[in-house]
């Protein structure tokens, strides 16, 4: 293959801002009516009123409080991943940052408004807000929810400027390629970007200044989302590992995220001479880090449990274990650790659709994670009389499913709207490391070195 | 501002842009006069080494000093205005605090970054000023900003000489 110039990666990686085939649009406008059909649903539990949800006395945290901390969490896939790679400085990481960190910001935006799904009245979200009124109250600063309030606005707000900051060189390069309303447009999202030294110089700065922040901020996002369990006196919640445990199951859900996101991407985009099987490969190794590593909170907490055989605590423990929440743990196991494990860490299986597959498998079982973690406790709580079951009706699991189509239809819009691989930094890239380059130039003769 | 025109080379590499401003560097030409814009960010080149102090990561320490003082002082004012008794905790619980204070204290480090970006690269700026398309073709930029009339030819010849593929003159902008 002859090596590729600058100006025909720009080309490739411009090619699906123009255009929408009649796939994309019947894509989108299918997963437009699931949206849609969300929105509905919750327009009719704000029309009805939280009856109509699955939610009742002892569970009053069901689908809307899993989705949050399993959106919350899927959104570790992008500034965290991408702020690490960007410090370690790691070449491969030029074509994936920007997958990554536009999952980050849709995911968060689509976890923080649980929250307002979940109230009951959700007309009267302003009341959380800290401002002065006749009714003389004030958030309390030793509730952990108003420290997610903090936690998820600082990460959500560093996050879309850690994405659009990086934006603005690209927005440059379509404005000088547009013509019309697309260059006045993109003229304007430009901001007057003319890449002196300086510019180049004080945006890198910046972005290893953010990296450098969001890393922590992230970590403290999904302690905080951790400590709205671990601060209560609920059997398996009030724990200490609770906070690692969680960032841990962020990170592996994030990655996994990523993964399944780059190879649509890959497939859709035609971005296979960008998307290259070690990227697949690198991020699958740590994918299968974080898979042993989950595997190691969950044992070390179950253990703990067990030993300790405290009685508020076993009848959520064998509940899971072998009774009626069982199926549910046992898939979680085997979507977490038994089936990606295995493909992640034999060599041959850490294919593109090998790690696409291990990814599937973990997103689902994360999911169930959450889900395993906050109904079983809630439904057996230390007096038996107060133990009950929860069943989700047909009005969460549609606003459920809405996200995940929510989030995907995002996506699609966001990568016909902006570069989804930032192309500076791969050029930049390009003439720093000539292996890339040549990785990039070259990808078949590379992978058969 | 006053009216300004400025003559640029446009340089197809970053080894002939160096030469570019080496050139002009000969010629007794400013640096403050002397205008580079590049497709991307080049290392180890005079002309992308140019402009590089900046004290940004002190500001990002103050900018963070300030959110976290103001963080703590939310908390703080918080809970002495509105006295909850919260789980036994005492009215001025320290952990909490830490934790509003940490986050408000990241977001301040991170919002003074930003603003300190915009304001240092003077950005957002949609008015008219030199550019030329082709950098984003690939092109270095290399120009002399309000040169004289009796320079022209020689920054020209220079330019030129230095590998320059096309020569323009432009403005008032």
């Amino acid at each position: 293959m002859a090596q590729k110039t600058p100006e025909q990666i720009t080309d490739d990686l411009l090619r699906p801002l123009s255009g929408i085939s009649g796939r994309y649009a019947l894509s989108a406008a299918f997963l437009a009516g699931i949206v849609v059909a969300a929105l509905a649903a919750f327009m009719w539990q704000v029309y009805a009123g939280l009856g109509v949800s699955g939610l009742r006395t002892p569970v009053f945290w069901g689908f809307y409080i899993t989705d949050f901390v399993f959106w919350i969490g899927l959104s570790h896939a992008g500034t965290l991943i991408s702020a690490i790679l960007r410090l370690a400085n790691a070449t491969w990481r030029r074509p994936v940052t920007r997958c990554a960190e536009v999952i980050t910001v849709f995911a968060l935006s689509i976890g923080a408004a649980f929250p307002v799904i979940h109230l009951g009245r959700p007309w009267l979200a302003f009341w959380l807000f800290p401002y002065p009124s006749e009714r003389g109250i004030w958030p309390n600063i030793r509730s952990p929810l108003l420290w997610d309030f903090f936690a998820i606005n600082t990460y959500l707000i560093s996050s879309v400027t850690f994405l659009v900051l990086p934006i603005v060189p690209d927005m440059a390069l379509v404005r000088d390629r547009a013509a019309g309303w697309k260059k006045r447009i993109y003229g304007a999202l430009a901001l007057g970007w003319t890449g002196t030294p300086k510019q180049w110089h004080r945006l890198e700065t910046a972005m290893h200044i953010m990296a450098v922040a969001v890393i922590p901020v992230a970590v403290s996002v999904h302690s905080i989302v951790s400590w709205d369990f671990a601060m209560a006196p609920v059997p398996m919640w009030h724990s200490t590992i609770f906070a690692p445990y969680f960032v841990c199951g962020a990170i592996f859900s994030g990655i996994a995220a990523l993964i399944l996101a780059m190879a649509l991407l890959r497939k859709f985009l035609h971005l296979e001479e960008y998307l290259l099987p070690i990227h697949f490969e690198n991020l699958g190794k740590l994918l299968l880090v974080m898979s042993l590593l989950w595997f190691y909170f969950v044992f070390a907490e179950r253990l703990t449990t067990w030993y300790g055989n405290g009685s508020g605590e076993m009848p959520v423990f064998w509940t899971t274990q072998h009774g009626s929440y069982s199926p549910l743990f046992w898939a979680m196991v085997f979507c977490n650790f038994l089936i990606p494990a295995p493909i992640l860490a034999i060599k041959q299986l850490r294919t593109i659709t090998g790690t696409a597959i291990a990814s599937f498998t973990v997103v689902v079982g994360m999911w169930l994670e959450r889900f395993l973690i906050i109904v079983p406790s809630l439904s057996h709580k230390y007096l038996t009389y107060s133990w009950g079951t929860y069943r989700p009706t047909w009005v969460e699991i549609t606003i459920t499913v809405g996200t995940f189509c929510a989030m995907a239809l995002l996506y699609m819009i966001f990568s016909k709207l902006v570069p989804i691989i930032s192309i500076w930094e791969l050029k930049a890239g390009l003439q720093q490391a000539p292996n890339h380059a040549r990785i990039i130039a070259e990808p078949d003769e590379v992978r058969a070195d | 501002m006053a009216i300004r025109s400025a003559i640029y080379g446009l340089f197809p590499d970053p080894d002939s842009a160096e030469r570019g401003i080496n050139a002009l560097n000969r010629a007794g030409i400013s640096p403050k006069r002397i205008i580079v814009m590049s497709p991307e960010p080049f290392d180890g080149y005079s002309f992308t080494e140019m402009d590089h102090s900046t004290p940004m990561p002190w500001l990002a320490a103050l900018g963070g000093l300030v959110g976290g003082t103001l963080g703590f002082l939310l908390a703080r004012l918080t809970q002495e205005s509105y006295p909850i008794n919260t789980g036994g905790m005492p009215l001025l619980a320290a952990w909490p605090s830490g934790i509003v204070t940490y986050e408000l204290t990241m977001l301040g480090a991170v919002l003074t970054t930003v603003v300190t970006l915009l304001i240092s690269t003077k950005l957002p700026n949609w008015k008219p000023k030199l550019y030329d398309p082709e950098v984003s073709h690939g092109k270095i930029l290399i120009g002399v900003l309000d040169p004289s009339s009796a320079a022209r030819a020689e920054i020209e010849n220079r330019l030129r000489g230095a590998g320059a593929e096309k020569v323009k003159i432009t403005g008032p902008f």
